[in-house]
């Protein structure tokens, strides 16, 4: 596979309904590529949590899809409201979700954990009020090529 | 482990077929997808009692074969259908999460503890 691909997926606050769509599209447009397995299922598994936390936590945004020779790379971003402190959301087993979100099988403050230990490159920023973009890239094995 | 072995030790019966011809490699359960999401493994078969459509989308995203529903729990048509656009099969059985897991790991099915 060669050339960039870029792809644009915008989330909405609060669409269980629909949550997980943009990363089932991501892991389809993966698979068409011919990405490795391996690869799409980390892709995926930080999509998804980031896909969640735009619906659960965020007032909307969007996950940009950028498949590069070599490389696959999610950058994110929301509208707001941010985190108020970044080092206590990385924590494992910490949420802020309501009770909710936990009914739903979610909240269970792994996300930004998981999301950091799919990716090879993890990047977060968050100003409160204004909102959090988050850089991902999940390199492919060495000789898979994506 | 095959899921027909998995459909017998369980007492299970298939909600959802056709079952999956692939081996089963693993096993986790769990009701919270936010672990599973955690925890994925290649060719995992997914006990949970969580029967609402997230359980069929976190499915989907990791590849997972197959689904069981613990508890005697059914989930309703939508999330079946679901299933069935996903080609997951969908089994339930009237044993708890702990005794499913129990019985499967105990006929040799083990478990993902470790990350992926």
């Amino acid at each position: 596979m060669s050339g960039a691909i870029c792809e644009s997926y915008a989330v909405e606050a609060g669409a269980f309904g629909t949550a997980g769509e943009a990363s089932g599209k991501i892991k389809g447009v993966l698979r068409k590529l011919g990405v490795p397995s391996a690869l799409i299922r980390r892709v995926a598994v930080a999509s998804y949590e980031v896909e969640l936390n735009l619906v659960i936590h965020s007032l909307g945004g969007t996950i940009d899809l950028s498949v590069e020779p070599g490389s696959v790379v999610l950058d994110v971003a929301d509208r707001g409201p941010g985190i108020p402190d970044l080092a206590l959301a990385m924590q494992e087993g910490w949420s802020t979700a309501s009770d909710e979100v936990r009914m739903l099988g979610f909240g269970a403050g792994m996300g930004l954990p998981n999301m950091k230990r799919n990716a090879d490159e993890f990047a977060i920023q968050s100003e409160m009020g204004v909102g959090t973009r988050i850089h991902m890239r999940f390199r492919s094995p060495e000789g898979t090529g994506t | 482990m095959k899921a027909a072995e998995i459909l017998g030790l369980l007492e299970a019966s298939v909600l959802m077929g056709p079952l999956p011809e692939e081996e089963i490699m693993t096993a986790c359960g769990s009701d919270m997808m936010s672990d599973v999401l955690a925890f994925p493994k290649e060719r995992m078969a997914l006990l949970t009692g969580l029967t609402n459509p997230h359980t069929v989308r976190t499915a989907e995203l990791l590849d997972v074969p197959l689904i069981v529903f613990v508890r005697g729990k059914v989930p309703g048509e939508e999330v079946l259908n679901m299933a069935e656009d996903a080609g997951i099969c969908v089994i339930g059985t009237a044993f708890t999460l702990y005794d499913a897991c129990g019985r499967l790991f105990a006929a040799g099915l083990p478990g993902g503890t470790g990350r992926a």
